[in-house]
């Protein structure tokens, strides 16, 4: 699979700053160009956050339009999709606040919780497990399975390691730190492993296997 | 190694952006602790799954119709 990553590697002759050059001097089919390689990736960040398939695709019209209309405040010294995602994510958390009738929400919602750093269910998983599911129930399981973490876990998870980006333009995209980044990470990672433990144990002759339960030595 | 220490450092091992000598003892870790074992290979196994079968994906006629809206806004100065 291509990653992000991959698209916006750490060249210096960064394609992405010559398009961005073009629509600054008035080229709007250089901005065309930019909302189709970065669309999926930002509807899928907003997807996360909302939990809101209305309020993504809204996320998704308004983040690209704030970007074209504030374009001249873009600095050439963050990559354009990291400052792009920073949009998106404010605008996303501003969609979910109107629907929380302004309760505050954050990227920094639930850090104080260690819950999840202490991995329990140590059963080990089938060969292939998701061969066991057909794409459709796979498709709901991952949604399922990450649909509870906090929202920071979430798209810290989503921006290393589904579209691979670095710590470090995952922190810049997100305005934490890069321990946060780190932290959040290792967090999402073991919460979203013990949560699919539940479907993916071995277990002869079943498709769909219960959970089981052991405890760390430590 | 304990596990709280592997576990800590279970980010850098599956980046695989440790230093030789801690791999080395990373390694000797996993060979006698078969819980960390399945730790280490089940979350390499989470992020794979989720890698290759990307949830939220933009249906192509709704990405077509959104496209459409946001470059016509564009067009005309938002």
């Amino acid at each position: 699979m291509t990653t992000i990553q991959q698209i916006a590697g750490q060249d210096e002759q960064h394609p992405d700053v010559a398009l961005v050059a073009q629509v600054r001097a008035g080229d709007v089919s250089a901005y065309d160009t930019l909302v189709r390689k970065y669309e999926r990736q930002i509807f899928r960040i907003a997807q996360h956050i909302t939990q809101n398939r209305e309020d993504a695709e809204d996320v998704m019209q308004d983040a690209f339009l704030k970007a074209y209309q504030k374009l001249d405040q873009f600095q050439g010294n963050s990559k354009f999709y990291t400052w792009l995602v920073r949009i998106a994510v404010n605008e996303s958390l501003m969609r979910l606040r109107k629907r929380r009738t302004g309760k505050m929400v954050s990227i920094d919602e639930d850090l104080e919780t260690e819950e999840g750093t202490v991995p329990r269910d140590l059963a080990d998983w089938a060969p292939d497990p998701e061969q066991n599911y057909t794409q459709s129930e796979l498709g709901q399981i991952l949604e399922k399975t990450i649909k509870g973490l906090p929202p920071g876990f979430k798209v810290v998870f989503e921006l290393r390691d589904v579209q691979g980006l670095s710590t470090e333009d995952t922190a810049e995209a997100l305005g934490l730190s890069i321990p946060a980044v780190k932290s959040r990470l290792l967090r999402a990672r073991l919460q979203l492993r013990e949560r699919l433990s539940r479907y993916f144990h071995k277990k002869p002759g079943s498709r769909h296997a219960g959970p089981r339960v052991a405890r760390a030595e430590s | 190694m304990t596990c709280t220490e592997f576990i800590a450092l279970l980010d850098d091992i599956i980046d695989d952006s440790i230093a030789a000598e801690t791999k080395a003892e990373v390694e000797k870790h996993m060979h006698k602790c078969g819980h960390c074992e399945v730790v280490f290979n089940t979350t390499r196994k989470t992020i794979e799954i989720y890698r290759s079968h990307q949830i939220y994906d933009l249906p192509n006629d709704l990405r077509d119709r959104l496209h459409a809206a946001i470059m016509a806004r564009c067009k005309k100065g938002c």
